[in-house]
């Protein structure tokens, strides 16, 4: 007689036979790994049911309200919230904040960062140290970097970093996030996220030039292509056409979720305000207005959606997998 | 051998998922005994206040708590953006239950503050009308004033005479001094990081004349006197006297006392450290009227005390805030003038107030009762935001100012909608 109790065997009772205890082993081999799976999984799983799915549902449901100073919604408005935060006003204005910032940020780290990585990847000495000078910046704080820019280079006085640099030269002191025009503010903006991200993306590029096989520029050099703009145009772009999509993507996604440099190199700005930091103004902040600042999450995270589909489209991701 | 069928394998798992648990258990009862502040059998509340510049501030916060008998009153002294972290947590259940704030109807409205008129009742005529009239909603008293704190103009006087310039009076002197003191490395004025767009934002339109809302709360600021402001200030900002980008915004005398400019938009509880620094080499005046119907302005800041209605125990709390800002007069006047210098809501706290009875910060206290302007509470944090970027787009950016005064009006009408 076999026993398929679980738990093991029962004293007393009969050794099973080999197919049925190869039977036993497998169902409690698929028990094991599922309580395993569930062990390590389910504390991640119920974080993201708790805190990513749970507040999307609640943003969508407190979108379709009025919910002033309170998270419960008092008073049901329909696609009211949307309407007005699609209606030209600070949240339009801060998407094409973001959409300048994204156009200068993303081709500039795009192109700095692949030409960090080509250097780096070159070099015959120092190799491991550059790669840590570059990438080290990445781990300082956007906020520490961020003050760092606002009190000490870009400030608008006349011992400021720069304003010291240009004081050398006989011109004087330069606003730089306090003026429009000319704005500044961007060079501020943009120069502190390069020096924040560039290490980053150096190192996704370098692990991809790694990986290009020698044999192709071996190939191509006999074929007569000269060493320089030609294989680098013809073998080593076309080669890093995956790692690329990946970075303009991550860089389009960051982007987007610009925040700590607007936030605290500039106070509330119309001129320079993208779009979290208006939603953190709206809800989040003295405003206590949830309505609109769900109606604004939620479209900010459509469009995010979209444009990741489209680029993924446009520059296929993911083709060379399939 | 599978693990399955290995006790010792099987018994480390339960073990793991024992101690585990046990972990998570104490974990979770140690997060729920936490400092409470509770001891001694007393009802415990928490105080939360924005971080004050003067020194000895924070220390005397604590004092008051600690003197107060009945509860455990732990105080939260918040550093940077104070109005966000108390926005949170009044919609969240880790909330203060006694904090500061400006008035805001939406608060009482929303049903975030409870009124305080039975604590305020037997001392109420000795607060001024207009502090009585910025905490109430609905004929409904929900904040004790706790300081006043006028805004004007500081000046250098060594400066203007170097440069011989008189006090301004008019927006055009203004302008003028500004042009004429903008020398040597020194800039003639500074408002503030936003070139003056947020803190000037109402009193630059109520130095033409205008109002923001009318009595019965209707948007009152879309005039040709407001427009007009709104292109003098343009004319002050392409000016290129202005300082900007300074390390601190206007709340902060650094500038001023550094040197950085001659003039300077600040407010009373700077004057005991701007006199330590310069002397008796200062003046102040309001911030000057804005053509024909303009008139001076000084721009009353201040702080009051609430009761969060999700405070734990709101009567506990609102004896402690009877405590602290009605009956302890000793405490307010040490609140007022020991650190900074503000001026005390209370009218016969203020006759005693010696340290404003002389000099400069005497003609602050005349010029706040002349011409001081206090916020309305229905002109909300949504509102003040609009009228912001309504001045920085048309000072700043140099965007048509009819235009902006008009989507501001559209946006504040949509704003007053809500709290009708």
């Amino acid at each position: 007689m076999t026993t398929t109790t679980t738990g093991g065997t029962r004293p007393g009772a009969t050794a099973p036979t080999a197919p049925a205890a190869k039977a036993i082993r497998a169902r409690h081999g698929a028990r094991g790994s599922t309580l395993t799976f569930w062990l390590f999984a389910g504390p991640f799983l119920a974080g993201l049911l708790l805190f990513v799915y749970v507040p999307v549902g609640w943003s969508f449901y407190l979108s379709l309200f009025q919910a002033q100073n309170t998270v419960a919604p008092t008073k049901f408005v329909g696609l009211d919230n949307y309407k007005d935060i699609l209606t030209e006003g600070p949240f339009t204005d801060s998407l094409w904040t973001f959409t300048l910032f994204a156009l200068i940020v993303v081709p500039l780290t795009y192109a700095l960062a692949l030409a960090l990585a080509l250097l780096v990847h070159r070099i015959r000495v120092a190799r491991a140290f550059f790669r840590s000078v570059f990438f080290i910046p990445t781990a300082c704080s956007y906020v520490v970097a961020s003050m760092v820019w606002k009190l000490s280079i870009f400030n608008g006085v006349r011992f400021g970093l720069a304003n010291t640099v240009l004081s050398w030269f006989g011109i004087e002191p330069v606003a730089w996030i306090g003026t429009v025009s000319p704005p500044w503010y961007w060079l501020v903006l943009v120069t502190v996220r390069l020096w924040l991200q560039l290490g980053f993306y150096m190192i996704l590029f370098l692990a991809a030039l790694q990986q290009i096989p020698k044999e192709l520029y071996e190939a191509a050099w006999t074929d007569g292509a000269r060493p320089g703009w030609q294989t680098f145009r013809h073998i080593t772009l076309p080669q890093l056409r995956t790692t690329s999509v990946a970075v303009v993507l991550l860089l389009l996604i960051a982007a987007y979720q610009a925040f700590d440099e607007f936030y605290n190199l500039l106070p509330n700005t119309p001129y320079a305000r993208p779009p979290l930091v208006y939603l953190y103004y709206t809800a989040l902040g003295q405003g206590q207005d949830f309505g609109h600042g769900s109606a604004g999450a939620l479209v900010l995270s459509a469009l995010i959606t979209m444009v990741t589909l489209l680029q993924g489209r446009i520059f296929g991701f993911g083709k060379a997998d399939s | 051998m599978s693990p399955e069928l290995n006790p010792s394998r099987s018994l480390g798992r339960r073990s793991f998922l024992r101690a585990s648990g046990t972990v998570a258990a104490a974990g979770f009862l140690a997060a729920c005994g936490g400092n409470t502040g509770r001891g001694g059998g007393k009802a415990a509340m928490s105080q939360w206040y924005h971080q004050y510049g003067e020194a000895g501030t924070q220390q005397a916060a604590l004092r008051y708590a600690k003197a107060y008998t009945k509860a455990d009153v732990s105080v939260q002294w918040i550093p940077g953006d104070y109005a966000s972290k108390l926005s949170s947590g009044l919609v969240s259940s880790s909330g203060p239950d006694v904090f500061e704030f400006h008035p805001d109807v939406q608060m009482a409205k929303s049903g975030q503050i409870v009124p305080l008129d039975d604590i305020i009742a037997d001392v109420k005529s000795d607060f001024t009308d207009k502090d009585l009239a910025a905490n109430s909603v609905d004929g409904k008293v929900y904040g004790i004033r706790m300081i006043d704190d006028p805004q004007f103009l500081y000046y250098r006087k060594s400066l203007l005479e170097k440069a011989g310039v008189q006090p301004p009076t008019t927006f055009d002197e203004l302008m003028d001094a500004s042009r004429k003191l903008n020398k040597d490395g020194v800039k003639g004025l500074y408002l503030g990081l936003k070139a003056g767009s947020d803190i000037l934002a109402s009193p630059l339109v109520w130095a033409t004349g205008s109002e923001l809302l009318t009595a019965d709360h209707k948007v009152a600021f879309d005039t040709p006197a407001t427009v007009e402001g709104l292109k003098k200030m343009r004319e002050l900002y392409t000016s290129k006297t202005l300082l900007l980008g300074a390390p601190t915004d206007w709340w902060d005398p650094s500038a001023f006392i550094q040197g950085l400019t001659a003039m300077q938009w600040c407010g009373l509880w700077a004057m005991p450290g701007i006199q330590k620094a310069l002397g008796d080499d200062f003046g102040i005046v309001p911030l000057p009227g804005i053509g024909s119907a303009g008139r001076p302005v000084v721009y009353n800041g201040g702080w009051s005390t609430y009761v969060s209605a999700k405070a734990k125990d709101v009567d506990a709390a609102k004896a402690f805030v009877k405590w602290l800002w009605i009956e302890q007069t000793k405490l307010q006047e040490d609140w007022c003038t020991s650190y900074g210098f503000h001026i005390p809501p209370r009218k016969s706290l203020a006759a005693k107030a010696t340290k404003l009875q002389s000099g400069t910060a005497a003609q602050a206290v005349q010029l706040f009762g002349s011409n001081g302007h206090y916020d309305d509470p229905y002109w909300t944090q949504g509102m003040a935001t609009i009228s912001q970027d309504m001045v920085n787009n048309a000072v700043v950016s140099g965007k048509n100012p009819e235009s902006e005064v008009a989507k501001a009006r559209t946006r504040v009408e949509a704003e007053l909608k809500k709290i009708a």
